[in-house]
């Protein structure tokens, strides 16, 4: 394997830093997105339900690619069309920041429903007893409801983890140099695409099985005693 | 940005494609459902270990990496195998079995789908499996089932019910990720929309319109498998 | 006699069409406890949720201290929810935080006290319900007579002026509930004003001033149990009562 060289080692661990970025960011944009739309669905007026609903439709129904097409061979033209006409220069829109866009919001749509479900599986008693005590709707929600959310969404979590590592992959078509990417480069330039590609599968596992293990560990840390792993009981 | 002509040319262009994709994500769903069932089946009923060992392999194998991995290997990986291969089978006078894995852009999305869907379902079945009481087992043994008896008639219809949401969520899925057919140059509904956009520059309405076919796909699909979930639900069932 | 601290006025709600609370009004004095009985879903929990205002009441009002509910902002009624403490059936603890850090989530969020103080609060609310060795397990780690106790001290940390108490017992096994009566006697002892809602009346005869008698949303009957539960009374409480300890032995 003379063509196997440090510089191609270096090279991928490249990927995987990028691809590190890629998810990362879109999942903490799935995060904050989410959760606001988990609250307002569950918490707030019908009308602002049903908003959310449509959202998470259109972006469980659309797959990434097209989506990633729609938005960086599309919008983001058309974003950088609007900005020479307002600013009179040029923005460059990287392919990065239309994949983790993309990522992010279809996170959004996933994470929303797995907060929905931590949400609607703590008795609704305790929102009660938060107002009895004298707080607000939204500071109950923030103190009271959130952190056991989030606690009991770690599993979830970390599925939703190894399915957007999986799908980071995707990005490679719009030309983010993410692991997919610098492993298709390397098999076409070494005509070794069943070593490439096998490897490549094994770089994803090993990644996955880190994250899912770093998740779990986190979750042991702070899960509260007593309460069942699928959730609170009463 | 509303331009009639431009709708006419990509209807048709967009519509075939369309039909390419029911014809890559139907057997797709259907030979996958049967994998995931056969599957899961042995890896939930208590078989002994060295059977169900490469059946839990199989299922980390399509479960672990990315599914454009699981495509490249299968597209481009497998004609590296048959090379490694054909001298041998040559050397033998053996007929040229080898030729299969050269696979066409069709055929590899359809194979690696089944397999990668299977996997999933495979593991929504299996829990099903588990979670049946198991005093049902023994019942069905003290009224003398045979062990296919037992499977086919108390198993399976308690397994694919309970099943049946995590299975329908998977065949969505399926209809989503059947779009990376592209990057074999499959010519399906994204492979469709990217030459034309490619040809028009049109990229916002093209894959906009694209998106709103697949959305129509998983709408309908959700549809049908709720129908069936209600069609052949038992009152009662699934609650304890 | 002076002003009644806690005065409800005239409160109607109608729930999904059905109308659960019609036109019910009463009082309570000083240093009062007043027990609510009545058939389930006679409109009790509505009622007190209405007078703390988790649930809107559609018509009426409700005075603390001579001060109106219904003319409060949506903010002040924050303010206004804890000069009342409420105590649920179901203790509604919060499943994330152990006993002591129950007790002081509000004090810390609401009353905006510091960390330490808070705890500190929360410790000496947990012994006064003689839990003070339980003050870091969680929900999930404790009996329910344990649970209740603790959302009685995490009511009793924000210093209310009156205590509303939903069927405080109803969730508990029997060998429980004397547990948490007791901690209500003792309240009841230091001057604390209380509803309770309730099906112990062996219990509440003794501590009450007044029954209240609810059903169909409404006061079928109130006054001492001296008179209603006066033997030959014939009231419609002492045959509710009646038919209760028929169900449920004499200490039910």
């Amino acid at each position: 394997m003379a063509d196997f060289s440090w510089s191609t080692v270096v090279y991928i661990l490249g990927g995987v830093g990028m691809t590190s970025v890629l998810i990362i960011s879109a999942m903490l944009i799935g995060l904050a997105i989410g959760t606001v739309m988990a609250s307002v669905q569950v918490y707030g007026p019908a009308w602002s339900g049903r908003m959310v609903s449509l959202y998470v439709w259109f972006f469980r129904g659309v797959p990434i690619l097209v989506l990633m097409f729609l938005f960086h061979f599309g919008l983001a033209g058309l974003v950088e069309e609007a900005y020479l006409y307002f600013f009179k220069t040029r923005l460059r829109i990287p392919p990065l920041a239309s994949a983790i866009t993309v990522l992010g919001l279809c996170s959004a749509a996933y994470q929303s429903q797995i907060f929905r479900g931590a949400m609607q599986s703590i008795p609704a008693g305790q929102l009660k007893a938060a107002k009895a005590l004298g707080m607000s709707g939204p500071q109950a929600v923030r103190v009271i409801i959130l952190p056991q959310v989030f606690r009991i969404s770690i599993p979830a979590w970390s599925n939703e983890y190894s399915i957007m590592l999986k799908d980071s992959a995707i990005a490679f078509v719009i030309g983010v140099s993410e692991i997919m990417s610098r492993f298709k480069a390397v098999a076409t330039t070494t005509h070794r695409h069943l070593l490439m590609y096998i490897l490549a599968g094994a770089l994803y596992f090993i990644l996955t099985w880190i994250g899912v293990k770093l998740l779990a560990a986190l979750y042991n840390k702070i899960r509260t005693p007593g309460l069942a792993e699928t959730g609170p009981s009463n | 940005m509303i331009d009639l002509a431009y709708y006419q040319e990509m209807i048709p262009e967009l519509t075939r494609g369309f039909w390419l994709s029911v014809k890559i994500i139907v057997p797709s769903a259907t030979l996958g459902l049967i994998i995931g069932v056969l599957v899961g089946a042995v890896r939930g009923m208590e078989y002994p270990r060295f059977l169900v060992k490469p059946f839990n392999v199989y299922v980390s194998l399509v479960r672990g990496p990315a599914l454009l991995v699981q495509i490249f290997v299968c597209y481009y990986g497998l004609p590296e195998l048959a090379m490694l291969v054909r001298p041998f089978f040559e050397a033998h006078g053996l007929p040229p079995v080898w030729k299969i894995l050269y696979l066409s852009p069709y055929a590899a999305s359809v194979l690696v789908f089944s397999l990668c869907s299977g996997g999933y379902h495979s593991e929504y079945i299996r829990g099903a499996i588990l979670s049946i009481k198991k005093g049902q087992f023994l019942a069905a043994e003290a009224l003398g089932f045979t062990k296919r008896q037992m499977f086919w008639t108390v198993v399976i219809p308690q397994a694919v019910r309970r099943a049946w949401p995590g299975c329908g969520n998977e065949v969505i899925y399926l209809i989503k990720y059947s779009s990376l057919a592209f990057v074999v140059s499959a010519k399906e509904l994204t492979g469709a929309s990217m030459s034309l956009a490619n040809s028009t520059f049109r990229f916002t309405e093209t894959f906009f319109a694209a998106g709103l076919y697949y959305l129509f796909l998983v709408t309908v699909a959700t549809w049908i498998l709720n129908r069936l979930e209600k069609a052949y639900a038992i009152p009662g069932f699934g609650r304890a | 006699m002076n002003q009644p601290i806690l005065e409800v006025k005239n409160i109607s709600k109608t729930l999904g069409g059905k109308l659960i609370l019609d036109d019910v009004s009463l009082s309570l004095n000083r240093g009062e406890l007043k027990v609510l009985i009545g058939p389930s879903g006679g409109g009790k929990s509505t009622l007190l949720q209405c007078i703390h205002y988790l649930i809107n009441p559609d018509k009426g009002d409700v005075l603390l201290e001579g001060r109106s509910a219904a003319e409060m902002g949506r903010r002040n009624i924050c303010a206004f929810r804890q000069e009342i403490g409420m105590i649920f059936q179901d203790f509604n603890l919060f499943d994330h935080l152990n006993a002591e850090n129950n007790v002081a989530v509000a004090l810390r969020k609401v009353k905006g006290l510091t960390k330490e103080a808070a705890l500190k609060r929360a410790r000496q609310e947990l012994e006064r319900v003689g839990l003070a060795d339980k003050a870091t397990l969680y929900p999930a780690q404790l009996s329910g007579g344990q649970k209740q106790r603790v959302s009685i001290a995490r009511a009793l940390a924000m210093d209310p002026k009156v205590m509303l108490l939903d069927e405080p017992t109803s969730a508990l096994d029997p060998e429980l509930i004397g547990e948490v009566l007791n901690v209500i006697v003792d309240l009841s002892k230091s001057g604390m004003t209380m509803l309770m809602a309730t099906h112990q009346i062996g219990f509440a005869r003794h501590l009450t001033s007044e029954i209240i008698f609810m059903e169909r949303g409404g006061i079928a009957e109130a006054g001492p149990p001296s008179v209603l539960l006066a033997e030959g009374s014939c009231s419609r409480t002492a045959d509710f009562c009646s038919k209760l300890t028929e169900l449920l032995g004499k200490n039910g």
